[in-house]
């Protein structure tokens, strides 16, 4: 009896034909994964920037704004009259936009009810972590209002 | 395994398709390999839906992004150029084959009853395909497209009486711009797909219904020899067909990718030798040929647009037109393409596209040696 017996020629064809479609069928689904993949493509970094001046209205009017921080939003909260806090506005939870609530003194998410306190700390609701704070300095201008830089902490 | 197909027979009641498949045969003479041309050109259908729905991923249809989103997919997305290299290849092929495809059953006069509505539902879906070919040639925003369609909608505005509203329709205003390209884009993805997806069923359907058409010269032959099941063995032949057009289109893709050009800007003069994809080459060349001038106040470029608009009418209605027995319309449809092919080859200044021809004929003499039916004992 041989060791590795005579194949039928039905099952070499089958084995032969079966190879042939898998590695067809591969050599198909391989560009089709790389293709819907995404490239990642490089952002410039930030490092600092450029928030405006201290008496934005926006400040008085609503007691924060959003920056634009490279493409990530940054939100600017006036704690106090030059105590300027600044982080990153996207909610912990599930990436919504955060917003200022000016008479409950608190970060707030629209979408799921997630609340910050001033510090950026998750106190209430569904967000898991707390907010990425911001370092905010406050840079005098001749003759004007400051001007709010913010950068990484 | 056979308990889930159970199952599903039960709910679905598929057998019955299984069951009308296998008894399904096609007529075997020496004419058969024309068969196998609807097919094919399903099968570049069939790669031109699934590659359009994979670049749609990436492109952008604004006159600011559009070149801009296909110049990243091709240098930047994995596979990207092998995507938009297939479509455009896949597109040109699929044109030739539906081509073929009526060639083969207008000369063969296929389209006698009952199967008159098979042809027109075909011609109508050849006519769609020329317009996927036309709007899809404007979504890469490059300088060519942006000629092309310029030439394109200003000759539907030739048309007397309508052809104003008609240009204004096609461009989405009075010149080709932003609107001009978000209109081509919903036209090539939304609705000529649906409209085709339709009378393409229509047409698959009274294929089956109706059965393989058998030419009248061949009748005899057909008779004599036994015919062959689709299952499996018209099927073997259709896919293996099918794998070796993939192969090409694979090959085709890779030694010779789609050029993008240049990203069309409308304050630069058109450049040398700009010329339309080679289905339309017979046109423009005759346009090229007509002087300016007016006859009872119809443009002279006018009357050979309105002849062409004509001819794609009897087409259209050549099975209710030719009921007789006569050689009559074998000799215009003969005539006709001996004009395509001479103004072709005049168009690109070289006798290549009837080299093309010949080769497709001995391609198709080949196919039809491969595919043939054994001997009967």
């Amino acid at each position: 009896m041989e060791a590795f017996p005579v194949p039928e020629r039905r099952r070499f064809i089958n084995w032969f034909l079966g190879t042939t479609f898998g590695a067809l069928t591969l050599s198909v689904l391989y560009p089709l994964v790389r293709f819907v993949s995404p490239p990642h493509i490089p952002e410039p970094s930030t490092a600092q920037i450029d928030a405006g001046a201290a008496d934005d209205p926006a400040f008085r009017e609503k007691g924060f704004k959003i920056v634009r921080f490279g493409a990530d939003p940054v939100i600017v909260v006036r704690a106090a009259e030059n105590d300027f806090r600044a982080f990153s506005a996207t909610c912990t939870h599930l990436d919504c936009i955060v917003g200022f609530q000016k008479e409950r003194n608190r970060i707030w998410c629209n979408c799921h009810g997630g609340a910050y306190d001033l510090t950026g700390r998750n106190v209430a609701g569904p967000p898991p972590r707390p907010l990425t704070p911001f370092k905010v300095n406050l840079v005098p201008k001749n003759g004007g209002a400051s001007t709010i830089v913010v950068s990484k902490a | 395994m056979s308990a889930i197909l159970q199952w599903l027979d039960d709910r679905a009641g598929w057998s019955a398709l299984r069951e009308f498949l296998s008894h399904k045969t096609v007529p075997m003479h020496r004419y058969s390999v024309f068969y196998y041309l609807g097919g094919m050109t399903l099968f570049f259908f069939l790669v031109q839906v699934c590659t359009g729905v994979l670049l749609m991923l990436y492109y952008r249809p604004s006159a600011d992004e559009a070149f801009e989103s296909i110049e990243f997919l091709v240098t930047t997305v994995p596979f990207g150029w092998l995507v938009r290299s297939i479509h455009a290849w896949s597109a040109n092929l699929m044109v030739f084959f539906a081509f073929l495809h009526l060639l083969s059953v207008y000369f063969l006069r296929s389209y006698r009853a009952p199967r008159e509505l098979t042809w027109v539902i075909g011609v109508l879906v050849f006519f769609l395909v020329l317009a996927f070919g036309f709007s899809g040639y404007l979504l890469p925003w490059n300088q060519l497209s942006f000629f092309a369609t310029k030439v394109g909608t200003d000759i539907a505005g030739v048309v007397p009486v309508v052809g104003e509203w008609i240009l204004r329709f096609l461009r989405g205003g009075d010149r080709v711009s932003g609107a001009t390209l978000s209109r081509f884009y919903g036209w090539h993805v939304a609705i000529l797909p649906a409209i085709t997806t339709v009378l393409l069923l229509a047409h698959l359907l009274l294929v089956q219904l109706k059965g393989m058409s058998v030419p009248a010269s061949v009748e005899e032959e057909s008779r004599r020899r036994p015919p062959m099941k689709f299952f499996p063995h018209f099927a073997l032949r259709d896919l293996s067909g099918w794998i070796f057009a993939l192969g090409v289109l694979a090959a085709l893709a890779a030694m010779m990718p789609w050029e993008l050009g240049e990203k069309a800007d409308p304050f630069t003069p058109a450049y040398a030798n700009i010329r339309p994809e080679w289905y339309y080459v017979f046109m423009f060349q005759t346009l090229k040929l007509v002087p300016g001038g007016e006859v009872l106040g119809i443009e002279y470029e006018a009357i050979p647009i309105l002849l062409f608009g004509l001819a794609g009418l009897l087409l259209l209605l050549v099975p209710f037109l030719n009921r007789g027995r006569g050689r009559g319309w074998t000799i215009a449809g003969i005539l006709g393409l001996a004009f395509v092919i001479v103004m072709t080859c005049w168009g690109y200044g070289t006798l290549i596209p009837l080299y093309i021809v010949f080769l497709t004929a001995l391609l198709l003499a080949l196919f039809a040696f491969i595919t043939r039916a054994p001997e009967a004992r």
